[in-house]
């Protein structure tokens, strides 16, 4: 019920309802089950779960409710509120009802709760333990399935023990949009499954593990790992990607076993990716570096901390000394909290002088462009009138956010236009999808606003256009292929901006806390607080004794003149430019080029192991701090183990360094850094740690930052396209969930998750070229070529050929040179006797 | 007695050869209440459905007119869905209508169609029965040819289409709402009333008038005549004629058309044009009036009128019109059995009472009539029942989103409460009793 | 075997095109794909989530609620006999025990020639039928044990194929779709479905 108030608002009046004998002020729309339980009084439930629709099947809800025609049972689940309705949840009919319902659940359910991984945290137990039966009148067998069934890599499914309530089943279908388990025949044969040697292979799978009310829904992970009574737990946020999800990260014996997402509303809703969800092996794994390393010729060899650290400032200082400050480049940041990133990027300009630091690995996007562009939270987002998607496949590198957008298309009518260059996982959910060649979005996006484009696809640019007239435009931005360069994308974005007024963004860079580096001022260029060198530079000497004098590099120039043997020290800072830059022969010649080589890291990748000392760090939830997702919003980390070895967190090791080069920081812990930003950095002024460790703080706070660091001086006006060359097909290159980086290899369970390097094209182009899929084909660039197998793929657009990024096997970044707008390759297929030839 | 001049309403073609036949049909009078009800306004045919006071003939007896009147207005699109899922244990009528005159239902189909202002309608028929099909599509295609359905229907400007679907094999699809889902190419599992009221949220979510195969076939003949007709046959409360099926222990098992109210089921079981008594002269054990849903009537209850009200009153139904008799020979354990196993075997499974509960009546029914049943079973099958169908009262109050579950407590209730006796006999005696 | 062939794919298309949302389709395909095999195979699933743009554990959720669907072979004839109560008080009980001899088989059992699958039913609507059977879904009513013999020998002999046509086939008479009486406007105003 509304009612207009005098400011003329509408004010929400509350409904009144009579539960067990007490008024009690509902909200209009309410269910049953939720009003009760705001006013103290748990209805048992077990299908019913707050963030899907309710089904109303297991009945363990039911109580009596009287709409005025006399008290019937009815499912507190699916009933809303009413003005005068009357709920009696302890009466007796009700409690026969329940215990009636209780015992129906038990007839089949195995007694088998001190083998079962969910005994001690059970609700069907609980349950059972608080009201059930003293003892079972079903004397006859009880269904019988074989137990458990692997239903995925992950998930284990025990028959026996589920109680069919479709939570994992609706989960599926309506939330992750994988509706890959079903319920499967019928009556009392009803068993959930899924279709023979079709496994419920979705990204999210996990979540079902935590939202079945009994143990039928194990973890591969987790199983018989520890009980419920022996974990601890605290929460935190989850690094694995820059959603930002809350989780609670639990461990025992001082082992991360587990974690479970935190249901906040502004972001993940108590869900979780699979990746983020596991990876927490990667944290046990027997293979962090534990101990600083040094190279002794050809090896790295374990050292001291003391040893390390005077060999890495000593190579440092004499750098300086040398050659001057700007042969010094600090790479990478994205791994850090706020605070590490904080200290480094302190360290970099203060004591090492340099401006040329990049968290970025030439991925990404100009970090003007990411912090200068007027933002929008991931709620905004889902509430815009249309979203435009100019970035990367949400469900492989932020999937927590394709099921917020999904749920806002499938659930409100959120209208989403999406621009890219081959089909996407937000295809079907898109109310336009629309294809740019790569490397020609801005062209695209030209044609939009002039009416210009083929014939077939007019219909679609006008619907576009006519969408893009609403209010309230959000774009989701982001880099869709790292074959092809940043240019157009951002002219896109701004040419969409300079169209549609007032649009906002939300960025969709991948990298754990990217945008918390960027906003630390790990970028050439820009200062912690979203300020730029020269607009910060008074404050920031007065506070830090010193600055750069001028721009530095990214990371693609840091590359290129250690390349040139420019560089006489770089510091990788949990980077792997070999895994991780697009060109992988500028990388390789970048690292091998720099005159030393500093990682601080937590795994021996591949440019670790370049490296001439090695510094071990502290991993996930190992540390406390603060996190910064794609919002902007700061959220708190905390620690849960110990970690491994002597390592350090990362901005001890800042410290340290600083210390050897005669140097002060001037932090003894991370809570200090913490004031210094708050203190320091214009966007998180007023961010204090109190109001982060506040209930305020619970699902993060939006850093609200300044604007006025984007150069609008870029033209958005003209547009060239790319000569095309007939012979050849342009590459795109993104990434899958699961690939090749440490925290997906270093999770056992995830690791065979990988799909490993396919090689897709469209089949229109296959027949062109005389190539059959399935056919191993060499893919040739200026580059370099990659031998891969070829699949026929319609969601591929014509002209493009599609390769993962970072796969096992050779990979994209072979093909690409970073130089070049855009990776033209040749694909023909092996002949038996080249079979090994490559690169 | 009116027993032996009973109007026939919706089976007067049920003897002519080609009634199934568009020539057939037209010949004995088809298609003009089509004509003469796109002659008036859709609101005219529906105050004439209205008139009628037409029950639904599918088992819950709600009138036909008041619920075309609950869709809302001005939403579209909204959808017919003719129910002819016929699969109630004892239930014979369905479909006869449907092989033998398919063009009266699918005459009432454009009617009900154009009263409620659809455009599309759908014929669900019970996967079961081929023939249906194949009689119901051959008529639809002679329809569509002559211009009775599809496109601006004989130049009214108004147009609808009607689809044939069948079923694949569940009972539970002949409840509305699981109707719908299985429309939808879902599992047939019910959806919860409110809100999931077809008339409001049905097909697609968009308002949905379900109604069952005879109510439509009766639907001509209401246009023809008029509501007024119609509502003087029978009595105020129960108007019109009704089919019957007269299954079990009698001499002449049959479907016969009977007036309502005026017509009793003594003279429906014992009537020589009718079920002429029980087999053999043997006395009457009990007999199911209205379905398998239904609580067993016995002796006491022959001489009730066949009318909606007072059956109510009397603590059963007459449901989908299904009468079976048993004799003094039946055992009733046996008999209750069987239909528990009935209940057992079609549950959906969504509801946890219906699925587990049903099952486990099933086991202990089964274990006594074995003879190894144990000497508290009694009390247990009652406080199993008890709390699948709370009170096992009647009308059954439900712990289940539909009557499923609580369908399976009738036998069980009606048949403990009657036959104590063969009940203990079977535990005592270690057998069944009857065999 | 298995995915549907051309024909059906084309008869296939038709149905959908009936349907103001294409997932209504599922039933009538699946019958589509049993008439053409007998029963419903994996890879006939797999076909018609294709063609549905559902995922093949959406189309097994819905097949195997139905018994009708035979997600194993069965014998050419399908021989049901009802056994609910109105059967059962007429006979049906002797009826099943009659086909169990005279098939050699107990309920859910198919002969080694794989023509004869034996199966104990709930009500099949012909209740003042009694004792009745169905083959193929084709009824047999009021029928007497010598009758019964009687059928399973012609049927045995590859007689009465015009009555009882193989197991899968239900209707010899489909709904024929004329494109110029269709008005196809059923759909119209119905909101797009995402999910």
């Amino acid at each position: 019920m509304t009612d207009i108030a005098e400011n003329g608002t509408e004010a929400v009046r509350g409904v009144a309802v009579t539960l067990n004998g007490r008024v009690i002020d509902a909200q209009p729309g309410e269910l049953v089950i939720n009003a009760a339980e705001r006013a103290g009084v748990y209805i048992p439930r077990f299908c019913h779960h707050p963030r899907m629709q309710p089904v109303g099947m297991c009945r363990m809800c039911i109580v009596e409710i009287d709409t005025g025609r006399g008290p019937a049972l009815l499912p507190s689940c699916m009933i809303p509120v009413a003005e005068g309705m009357v709920v009696e949840t302890e009466s007796p009919v009700t409690r026969k009802a329940q215990d009636g319902v209780l015992e129906f659940l038990l007839v089949n359910h195995p007694l088998d709760c001190p083998v079962c991984d969910k005994g001690g945290e059970c609700p069907l137990q609980d349950q059972t333990v608080a009201f059930g039966p003293g003892e079972s009148r079903f004397v006859e067998e009880k269904r019988h399935h074989e137990k458990p069934i692997a239903i995925s890599d992950v998930v284990q499914l025990d028959r026996e023990r589920c109680i069919l309530c479709d939570r994992c089943t609706r989960f599926a279908k309506t939330v992750a949009g994988d509706p890959l388990i079903s319920f499967v025949n019928r009556g009392n044969e009803t068993e959930v499954n899924t279709f023979p040697d079709h496994p419920f292979a979705s990204y999210f799978s996990g979540n079902t593990v935590q939202i079945c009310p009994v143990g039928a829904l194990t973890a591969t992970p987790y199983r018989f790992k520890a009980r419920p009574w022996d974990l601890d737990q605290v929460e935190s946020t989850c690094t694995s990607c820059s959603v930002g999800c809350r989780v609670a990260v639990e461990s025992s014996s001082n082992q991360l076993v587990r974690y479970l997402g935190v249901d906040v509303d502004a972001v993940n809703w108590g869900w979780l990716c699979d990746k983020g969800r596991f990876d927490f092996e990667a944290v046990n794994s027997e293979n962090r570096l534990a101990r600083p390393l040094a190279r002794q010729g050809d090896d790295l060899v374990e050292v001291s901390w003391s040893d390390a650290l005077t060999k890495a400032a000593s190579a440092l200082g004499g750098a300086k000394e040398r050659h001057g400050s700007s042969s010094i480049a600090v790479v990478g940041g994205a791994r850090l909290t706020n605070e590490e990133a904080y200290a480094w990027s302190k360290l970099a300009r203060s004591v090492l002088g340099t401006d040329s630091v990049d968290a970025q690995m030439g991925d990404g996007l100009p970090s003007d462009v990411v912090l200068g562009l007027p933002r929008a939270t991931i709620d905004e987002t889902c509430a815009a009138g249309t979203v435009v998607l100019l970035g990367p496949d949400l469900k492989e590198e932020l999937p927590i956010l394709y099921l917020r957008l999904r749920d806002a298309v499938v659930n409100h009518g959120l209208n989403v236009i999406e621009i890219s260059a081959s089909q996407t996982s937000m295809t079907r959910y898109a109310a336009v999808s629309l294809r740019y060649r790569p490397g020609e979005a801005a062209v695209l996006v030209q044609e939009l606003f002039e009416h210009a484009g083929d014939v077939d696809v007019q219909a679609d640019l006008g619907r576009a256009r006519a969408l893009l007239e609403a209010n309230n435009v959000v774009c989701v931005l982001g880099r869709p292929s790292v074959a092809e360069r940043a240019d157009s994308v951002v002219q896109a974005a701004l040419r969409l901006r300079s169209r549609v007024p007032g649009m906002r963004f939300l960025s969709a860079l991948r990298r754990a806390n990217i945008h918390g580096a960027l906003d630390m001022g790990l970028s050439p260029g820009m200062l912690p607080g979203r300020v730029s060198l020269e607009e910060g530079r008074e404050v920031f000497t007065e506070a830090w004794g010193q600055l750069p004098g001028s721009v530095g590099l990214d990371t693609a120039g840091v590359l290129r003149a250690a390349a040139e043997g420019r560089i006489q020290a770089l510091i990788l800072v949990g980077a792997d430019p070999l895994a991780d830059f697009p060109d992988r022969d500028l990388a390789r010649r970048g690292v091998a080029g720099a005159g030393f080589v500093l990682a601080v890291d937590c795994f021996a990748t591949d440019s670790v192991r370049q490296a001439d000392v090695v510094l071990p760090a502290v991993s996930y939830a190992e540390k406390a701090g603060t996190t910064t997702n794609i919002e902007g919003r700061v959220s708190r980390l905390h620690q849960k183990v110990t970690a491994p070895g002597t390592t350090r967190p990362d901005w001890m090791i800042a410290c340290d360094l600083a210390e050897r080069l005669g140097g002060d920081l001037g932090f003894e812990t991370a809570e200090a850094i913490w004031d210094e930003i708050e203190r320091l950095a214009p966007a998180h002024s007023g961010l204090t740690a109190q109001r982060l460790a506040s209930s305020e703080g619970l699902e993060g706070i939006v850093a609200a930052g300044p604007s006025s660091i984007l150069e609008t001086t870029m033209d958005v006006t003209a547009t060239a396209t790319l000569p095309v060359d007939g012979y050849s097909l342009r590459l795109v290159s993104t990434r899958k969930l699961y690939d090749n980086g440490t925290l997906v290899q270093q999770s056992p369970s995830l690791a065979p998750l990988a799909p490993g390097e396919v090689v897709r094209a469209n089949p229109a182009d296959l027949d062109r070229l005389g190539v059959a899929s399935n056919d191993r084909v060499r893919v040739a660039s200026s580059r370099g070529a990659v031998v891969a197998p070829v699949e026929a793929d319609a969601a591929v657009a014509r002209g493009t050929v599609l390769l993962a990024f970072n796969q096992s096997g050779s990979g994209a970044a072979d093909l690409i040179d970073v130089s070049l707008p855009v990776t033209e390759v040749r694909v023909e297929t092996v002949g038996i006797g080249d079979r090994e030839v490559s690169g | 007695m009116a027993v032996t001049d009973a109007p026939k309403l919706i089976t007067a073609r049920f003897d002519q050869e080609d009634a199934h036949t568009l020539a057939g049909y037209e010949s004995s009078g088809g298609y003009t209440a089509l004509r003469k009800a796109l002659g008036s306004a859709p609101d005219a045919v529906l105050a004439e459905v209205k008139a009628a006071n037409i029950q639904g003939r599918g088992g819950a007896g709600f009138p036909a007119g008041t619920k075309w009147g609950f869709l809302p207005p001005d939403v579209s699109p909204r959808y017919l869905v003719v129910n002819g899922d016929e699969s109630e244990p004892g239930t014979y009528k369905d479909r006869l209508l449907l092989e033998r005159d398919p063009h009266q239902l699918i005459e009432g189909v454009l009617i009900a169609s154009y009263a409620i202002a659809a455009n599309q309608a759908f014929i669900y028929i019970r996967g079961e029965m081929p023939f249906a099909h194949e009689r119901v599509a051959a008529a639809l295609n002679e329809a569509y040819a002559a211009g009775y359905i599809g496109r601006d229907i004989m130049g009214s400007g108004w147009s609808l289409d009607v689809v044939l679907h069948w079923g694949a094999g569940a009972y539970i699809v002949g409840e509305e709402t699981a109707l719908i889902e299985s429309l939808e190419g879902n599992r047939g599992m019910p959806r919860l009333k409110p809100p999931f009221f077809p008339a409001v949220k049905g097909l697609y979510m968009q308002p949905t008038i379900v109604n069952n195969v005879e109510t439509l076939s009766n639907v001509p003949w209401i246009v023809n005549n008029g509501g007024a007709a119609f509502a003087a046959l029978g009595t105020d409360e129960s108007a019109g004629t009704r089919i019957f099926a007269l299954s079990g222990h009698v001499r002449r098992p049959g479907v016969y058309e009977v007036e309502m109210g005026k017509t009793t089921f003594r003279d429906l079981i014992e009537a020589p044009v009718y079920g002429g008594g029980i087999r053999n002269g043997r006395g009457l054990k009990a007999f199911i009036p209205g379905g398998a849903s239904a609580p067993w009537f016995y002796e006491e209850h022959l001489d009730l009128p066949l009318s909606k009200a007072t059956v109510d009153k009397a603590g059963s139904m007459l449901g989908s019109g299904a009468v079976v008799v048993m004799d003094e020979t039946t055992c009733p354990v046996r008999a209750a059995l069987r239909v528990v196993r009935f209940f057992a075997h079609e549950s959906c499974g969504k509801c946890t009472p219906c699925r587990e509960g049903t099952n486990w009546l099933e086991k202990i029914m089964h274990r006594i009539e074995e003879g190894t049943g144990r000497a508290d079973d009694l009390d247990l099958l009652l406080d199993v029942s008890d709390n699948l169908s709370p009170g096992i009262a009647w009308p059954p109050r439900q712990t289940t989103i539909c009557p499923l579950g609580p369908s399976a407590v009738s036998p069980v209730a009606s048949s403990i409460r009657r036959f104590r006796d063969d009940y203990v006999a079977h535990i005592d005696q270690g057998r069944c009793t009857h065999d | 075997m298995g995915r549907l062939n051309a024909g059906n794919v084309a008869l296939a298309h038709e149905i959908i095109g009936r349907y103001p949302r294409t997932k209504s389709a599922l039933i009538p395909l699946l019958h589509l794909a049993q008439e053409q095999d007998g029963w419903v195979s994996d890879e006939a699933m797999v076909h018609i989530a294709e063609l549905l743009d559902l995922t093949p554990s959406e189309v097994l959720g819905t097949c195997s609620f139905y018994e009708m669907f035979k997600r194993e072979p069965v014998g050419r004839y399908l021989v049901n006999v009802c056994t609910s109560i109105a059967c059962m008080l007429g006979g049906g009980d002797e009826l099943l025990e009659h086909c169990e001899k005279s098939l050699g088989l107990t309920p859910g059992a198919t002969t080694a020639d794989g023509l004869f699958t034996l199966n104990e039913v709930e009500c099949i609507a012909a209740c003042t039928e009694a004792p009745c059977l169905q083959v193929n879904y084709r009824y047999f009513h009021r029928i007497t044990n010598e009758e019964v013999d009687a059928l399973f020998a012609d049927l045995r002999a590859g007689g009465r194929s015009g009555e009882i046509p193989p197991h899968g086939t239900l209707t010899r008479v489909r709904q024929q779709v004329d494109p110029q009486r269709w008005d196809g406007r059923g759909g119209e105003g119905l909101p797009e479905e995402r999910s």
